[in-house]
């Protein structure tokens, strides 16, 4: 019995921990409300769909980011290449509620414009930055998330939805 | 039933060069109960609608499409605006200026808010115009424009099914209903299935 309330507590509290972080992580802004409708997408039938999506982002972004690196390291360089690689990482982002990256490539885009080479290399450094924050926090969520599942609780998006 | 208007029956085409936005559109479009096939380019939408990229209407063709169109029947389609190759425009121009396509309803859309884009599209006979990221409350604006096509689809299959005198459903007048029934009581037979009336009808099925 008592073991039994153990465990319930154990669960409550890991519960509490997912709803502060997802909470600072929309305070902070580096996700937006994009992000919670993942969740109504995900289902029964879909149990997965949330972190396949962002899986897909992960590798998206990481392959982005390096063209990008390649592009701007280049004798010319193709601001038209950038422009369309740095518009396919915000269009990215923005499908996941990934705030913070995306705003980046919004100035990146504009230095591109300007064709400006040192802001554009800035404007990489600021979108590689955010890209390994927000992945390490959503990582850290999707583990919290886990142990909520194998504690035998379960993610309910719709109460905590912004 | 003989006729049904589930949303299951109902076939939407996706186009997207983006595969996180192919996921999120399938799924959009399936959590609404919609079918759904997704496609990387405007090129291969046409290929999948049966229309050749290069196809100009054909008096011979009109009569040959609907044909292989009902294997693989669309009711609609949503692009995203800017692809590489042809865009989400170009792919609305071609299936508006199709003979056979014209009548499929099309939806764009687009990360980029941009009015003169906007109107563009409109103008060229999309039905809507979604930003990006699309949303559950956006694919809940599409029923109005599948339900309009499935309509008229509808009457289309009952004056065929008339002329082949085998109808699966009937139609009849809201008002006259009643009439009807009254009428088939006091001569005493079964409602004639075979002629259906229909003027400012309602759709009912057996």
């Amino acid at each position: 019995m008592v073991q039994a309330i153990k465990r319930i507590m154990e669960l409550n509290q890991l519960q509490r921990s997912f709803l502060e972080y997802t909470a600072a992580l929309f305070r902070e802004g580096f996700l937006d409300s994009q992000f919670s409708q993942l969740y109504q997408l995900q289902d029964e039938s879909n149990p997965e769909f949330v972190v396949e999506v962002v899986s897909l982002f992960f590798e998206d972004s990481e392959r982005l980011i390096n063209d990008l690196s390649r592009a701007l390291d280049q004798t010319i360089v193709d601001f038209r290449k950038i422009d369309a690689h740095v518009h396919q990482l915000k269009g990215s982002s923005s499908s996941i509620g990934a705030q913070r990256v995306k705003n980046s490539c919004v100035s990146f885009r504009n230095f591109c414009e300007a064709q400006n080479i040192e802001e554009c290399s800035k404007c990489l450094q600021q979108v590689k930055q955010e890209y390994l924050l927000i992945k390490n926090k959503l990582e850290a969520l999707f583990q919290l998330e886990k142990q909520i599942v194998a504690a035998g609780g379960a993610i309910n998006m719709v109460e905590w939805m912004l | 039933m003989g006729m049904t208007t589930a949303d299951s029956q109902f076939h939407v085409l996706a186009v997207d060069d983006s595969l996180i936005d192919r996921k999120l559109i399938e799924r959009l479009l399936k959590t609404s109960s919609y079918q759904v096939t997704t496609v990387d380019s405007g090129s291969k939408a046409l290929e999948f609608l049966g229309l050749n990229e290069n196809d100009r209407n054909t008096p011979n063709e009109t009569s040959v499409s609907p044909e292989i169109h009902q294997e693989v029947e669309v009711n609609l389609v949503i692009t995203d605006y800017c692809m590489p190759g042809m865009t989400g425009y170009d792919l609305l121009k071609k299936i508006k200026e199709s003979s056979s396509l014209k009548n499929i309803p099309v939806v764009i859309m687009s990360s980029e808010n941009i009015p003169s884009r906007i109107s563009r599209c409109m103008e060229e006979g999309a039905e809507e115009f979604f930003l990006k990221p699309v949303r559950l409350s956006d694919v809940n604006k599409l029923k109005p424009h599948l339900m309009r096509t499935k309509c008229c689809k509808n009457i289309q299959n009952q004056e065929n099914q008339e002329n082949n005198q085998s109808p699966e459903i009937q139609l009849q007048t809201a008002q006259s209903n009643n009439n009807n029934k009254r009428k088939a009581v006091d001569e005493g037979i079964s409602p004639d299935r075979t002629r259906p009336r229909y003027n400012g009808f309602t759709l009912v099925s057996n």
